[in-house]
């Protein structure tokens, strides 16, 4: 009873949460208000003075009423247009700063590049917004800060040392036929080019390969290090437990953890591994708990939003484990199995069966990697494009009424989805060990009857 | 006319995992009515099946994302 009216009473405290939440965000549309208004004034001004001493300003790139293509910091400028698919992008992908609501924290920066050497900072000195959109407004030995991620620009006349920039561009350009996003950085009225992300460095779909290695401690990393700290503390604490209070009830954590514990070892290890249930079992359990905590770390809103288990890197490392396990412990009939099926007439097999079989090695892991990356970004995008209808309606903070409207539909849309995404977290954890247990099993599996094959 | 055969293919990909997903529900609940007391099992294994399915599409939008 006691528990329960201490559960009534955090009951209470979510919308006092969610409030103060809101809060910031509020804050944020009106300050977007009043710099508009600034802006379209100085816009006006200058778009004047140039139509009056014609032919000056040919190091300003183009026009400055034309406000898309102008050198600008996207927290100093309202957009006129919501732009939902870039904003979801932006908020699964990594970044060098950590965000808890729009209040943005300095993370560490570890950067190589050849010919440059190492390059060890903290990602303040971007001097990026306390407050906004994680852009840097110093360009750091030729590093900028560029929607929260770091870039290098790669003209070498650029100076090094900290250099305070002017804005960035964002230009859409078809290249080759694909679509690209192509971002320059401004200083002293030039514009210099900004290295695309590669996926490897967060940046999801497209980009290439950058000539500098990121190696710092991003957003992910950090959410990572926090979960790998989080669980081994709970583990402890459990293994603990289990020490002390022999053949008593379980308490706490343990309560929680030892149902799933039991699953993991019952429904999942003893049927699919067979008598080597044992040995892999700390694998499954650690892959289990680790997917589970990062998935539900994902969900909580304000909070980082860090999309660790939607990071295609993250995911491949994992199915690269799985790999390299199944690779390792394959017996005699898996590779059997695999080279060279016995009982099957020896065209057959060099036409189809081992090109397939061994297509199938790699496939399988990759469908792993796929299947956790494409789940969790895809339920976070739906999020971001069920809360972009509120800036949508709401014409970004012109509009109150249609954002009002926007919220009273977008809100309730939202937690469904968000409900859906914690059993998808749940359901995602539990098909990657349950798919590893399987794969393993069906290479550890000892054949009795290879003979009659 | 404006967008990518992409979207087409996201939509097909939609349509088969809608298909496979709602065949493992309906014989689930078949299963469930014809014998309820394997609830509990029957509904593990649906929900692991249609993540399977579900898995299937969901790679296939990826992939139409990345031929875009």
């Amino acid at each position: 009873m006691k528990e329960l009216r201490s559960l009534k009473a955090l009951f209470y405290l979510i919308p006092a949460l969610v409030m103060m939440a809101g809060f910031p965000v509020s804050l944020a549309a009106q300050e977007h208000n009043t710099t508009h208004q600034e802006t379209s004034q100085t816009t006006g001004q200058e778009a004047h003075a140039d139509s009056t001493s014609a032919g000056h300003g040919t190091d300003m790139h183009g026009d400055t009423a034309h406000e898309a293509h102008a050198c600008h910091f996207h927290g100093d400028v309202v957009e006129t247009e919501y732009d939902a698919t870039s904003t979801a992008f932006h908020h699964i992908s990594d970044a060098n700063v950590y965000s808890i609501g729009s209040f943005n924290f300095p993370l560490p920066c570890i950067l190589y590049a050849k010919g440059h050497g190492w390059d060890v900072f903290s990602s303040g000195k971007f001097n990026f917004d306390f407050f906004g959109h994680g852009e840097g407004r110093t360009a750091y030995n030729q590093y900028v800060l560029d929607a929260g991620a770091v870039k290098r620009i790669q003209d070498a006349s650029f100076p090094s040392g900290e250099i305070a920039l002017e804005g960035f561009i964002h230009e859409n350009k078809v290249v080759d036929g694909e679509n690209k996003e192509i971002s320059y950085a401004c200083y002293q009225g030039k514009h210099y080019l900004l290295e695309s992300q590669s996926t490897a460095d967060g940046g999801l779909f497209g980009g290439g390969i950058t000539s500098f290695y990121d190696f710092s401690l991003t957003k992910n990393v950090v959410t990572m290090l926090l979960i790998s700290l989080l669980l081994a503390w709970a583990f402890f604490s459990i293994a603990k437990a289990y020490r002390t209070r022999d053949n008593m009830a379980p308490k706490g954590l343990q309560s929680f953890v030892e149902p799933i514990f039991l699953f993991i070892q019952d429904e999942v290890a003893k049927p699919f591994l067979g008598h080597k249930w044992e040995k892999f079992l700390p694998l499954l359990l650690s892959l289990f708990f680790f997917i589970l905590g990062l998935n539900l770390f994902g969900q909580i809103p304000f909070l980082g939003g860090s999309n660790v288990t939607g990071n295609l890197g993250f995911t491949a490392v994992l199915a690269l484990i799985t790999f390299i396990v199944v690779t390792i412990n394959g017996n005699k009939h898996y590779w059997s199995h695999i080279v060279w099926m016995p009982g099957v007439p020896a065209i057959i097999k060099i036409l189809i069966l081992t090109p397939v079989e061994i297509l199938g090695m790699f496939i399988k892991p990759f469908t792993l990697m796929l299947r956790l990356f494409a789940n969790i970004t895809a339920g976070h995008i739906v999020v971001m494009a069920f809360v972009g209808l509120i800036f949508m309606f709401g014409k970004l903070g012109e509009s109150i009424a249609g954002g009002v409207v926007g919220a009273v539909v977008s809100i309730p849309l939202t937690i469904f989805i968000m409900a859906i995404e914690l059993l998808v977290a749940f359901i995602q954890a539990y098909v990657f060990t349950l798919l590893t247990a399987s794969y393993i099993g069906a290479a550890t599996e000892e054949h009795h009857h290879a003979e009659k094959h | 006319m404006t967008g990518s055969i992409a979207a087409i293919g996201m939509g097909l990909a939609a349509i088969g995992a809608g298909i496979g997903v709602g065949s493992i529900g309906g014989k689930a609940m078949e299963a469930i009515a014809r014998q309820p007391e394997a609830l509990g099992d029957i509904r593990a294994n649906m929900i692991l099946t249609a993540a399977l399915v579900e898995g299937a599409a969901l790679i296939a939008i990826i992939m139409a994302f990345l031929v875009k």
